[in-house]
């Protein structure tokens, strides 16, 4: 346990250990390499809420002018604002292709050309066509989201075991309650894989998507400091983002572990 | 009550609940195809526990799988309490070798999968599926998932979740085959009391002689490809039965001389490379 623990820590400590001694000796600027102290101590002020606490204004409105609380805010809004667009899309079309072959067989094509297009490439695309703001951002989140969720949800839909599709019919199951009860939650497993991957993307292109289009959000927000040559800043908000990331793949796991409890090789 | 009434009620007990004329299967493009089931006759009267035995590729499970209307005959007669078999229904509940249960219901869910489609009221669904799970010892079981359970647990799952619909036919197709011997006795117990006890006609597919003799009120063994009926026993031993008495191992020594023959020839296609399940 201890041994574990100390093999854990110790890349990990010489590094933060070689990187501030280089940082203070002046071997590296600043500029280019802040020490971790430094990020440290940016990471913290950036937590801070601007505004002292002021009876009048309230205990909410101080909480919420620390900087780096309404940017984590503004990012998981877009990340959830168009994860619903692009999985409440994906979800229902992808459990169509995979029941009906014909609707397939018009759609695949389309799908499959589309899905390799990286949904960065539609950046100009999404900016001529809805300008600046919140709607070319949710646009560009969505599209990462869709296409995880649609081959997952098909794929799923696609490997639901026959013997299972058997045994519903001989117990006399009609076409709504096989597809209620038996193929969507056959599928479920599938449908959570596409569904976290599609989080997953949907937090990639939120970044980038809030360095272009607008001026709110963790993206945005590390780009600015850029400007203004602050690259302990740019770096806590890099900590940042990475933490929000875990944050939501760990809640996402959780979700999903609690959904899929029945599932086999899912313990707990 | 006449005569008249007496000779109606003797028609009503011997009329066939399953009955096959002439019931042909070929698998693949004919003709050249695989005949899986040739000019099969068989009638199965209400009560009967009629054991399907033979090797591989006997057609054994075809011919279960014809009368649950999973896959209809090529031509030929197949019907059951008088009507032709066309699709699937809750009046042939089916256990499958492997449970085939679903996996995101637990136990009681399982159980009254039926019940629901059949929109059955609340509480006599809960009575349903209490006594069952009484009756196959489920009881401290019923929030569980099937992820949980044994084969054997699972297996009476299953057996519950047909019985709930009380039909009036049971078809299992080797339910206790992944099953070892020990839990595959007890199983083999708890259904022919359950047999017994509630007055079922069950269709049985096995390619073990021994469970076939221990189980079956009369055992049909179908010869390999193209699978016919190559003897129909009725099986008169009192249950419960003996596995060790001289009488019991007569009778398999008979149908073992019977199906050995059968599953020669099916040894030699499968050298052959002709055998294709």
């Amino acid at each position: 346990m201890a041994r574990t623990l100390f093999r854990n820590l110790a890349v990990p400590v010489v590094i933060l250990v070689l990187w501030q001694l280089l940082s203070q000796s002046g071997f590296i600027k600043p500029v280019i390499l802040p020490s971790p102290l430094a990020i440290l101590e940016r990471l913290w002020t950036y937590l801070l809420p601007a505004q002292t606490f002021a009876e009048s204004a309230g205990f909410s409105d101080w909480i919420w002018s620390s900087e780096l609380l309404s940017d984590l805010v503004a990012s998981m809004r877009r990340v959830l604002l168009g994860f619903a667009v692009g999985a409440g899309l994906a979800l229902p079309l992808g459990l169509l292709m995979g029941t009906d072959r014909r609707f397939e067989a018009y759609l695949n094509p389309v799908v499959q050309f589309l899905r390799p297009i990286p949904p960065i490439a539609y950046i100009p695309l999404a900016i001529l066509w809805f300008g600046l703001g919140d709607p070319p951002a949710i646009f560009l989140i969505s599209i990462g989201a869709f296409f995880p969720v649609l081959i997952n949800t098909i794929t799923g839909v696609r490997n639901v075991d026959s013997i299972y599709v058997r045994a519903a019919t001989n117990l006399g199951a009609d076409r709504m309650t096989m597809f209620r009860r038996v193929i969507l939650p056959a599928a479920t497993p599938y449908v959570l894989t596409g569904m976290r991957i599609g989080i997953g993307t949907a937090f990639i292109v939120v970044i980038v998507a809030e360095m272009i289009a607008v001026n709110s959000g963790l993206g945005y927000r590390i780009l600015e400091a850029r400007e203004y040559m602050w690259s302990d800043k740019v770096i806590a908000g890099m900590i940042a983002i990475g933490l929000l990331g875990l944050a939501i793949d760990v809640g996402v796991n959780r979700v999903n572990n609690h959904l899929l409890r029945w599932h086999r090789g899912i313990e707990s | 009550m006449n005569a008249h009434h007496i000779v109606k009620d003797m028609e009503a007990q011997t009329k066939p609940l399953v009955r096959a004329a002439g019931v042909n299967k070929v698998f693949g493009a004919q003709p050249g195809g695989v005949v899986a089931l040739k000019d099969i006759d068989l009638e199965i009267r209400p009560g009967e526990f009629v054991c399907l035995l033979g090797p591989s590729g006997c057609g054994k499970s075809t011919l279960l799988n014809a009368i649950a209307g999973f896959s209809l005959p090529t031509s030929g007669t197949l019907e059951v309490s008088g009507q032709p078999v066309t699709a699937p229904g809750p009046d042939r509940g089916m256990v499958f070798q492997e449970y085939a249960l679903f996996p995101w219901m637990t136990v009681e869910a399982n159980i009254a999968f039926g019940l629901d489609i059949r929109g059955t009221g609340k509480e006599e669904k809960a009575r349903i599926v209490d006594d069952l799970l009484d009756m196959l010892g489920l009881k401290e079981f019923r929030h569980r998932f099937p992820k949980d359970l044994s084969g054997g647990m699972r297996q009476r799952v299953a057996i519950a979740r047909v019985l709930a619909l009380d039909p009036p036919i049971m078809l299992m197709d080797e339910p206790f085959g992944a099953l070892d011997a020990l839990t595959r006795r007890s199983l083999q117990d708890e259904l022919l009391r359950i047999w017994r006890s509630v007055g079922k006609t069950i269709v049985f597919v096995t390619h073990s002689i021994e469970e076939a003799v221990y189980l079956g009120s009369r055992v049909v063994i179908l010869t390999y490809r193209p699978g016919t009926i190559k003897r129909d026993v009725t099986i008169d031993l009192p249950y419960p039965r003996d596995s060790n008495s001289p009488e019991f191992n007569a009778i398999k020594k008979d149908l073992a001389s019977l199906v050995h023959a059968e599953h020669d020839r099916f040894a030699l296609d499968e050298r052959k490379g002709l055998t294709l399940d």
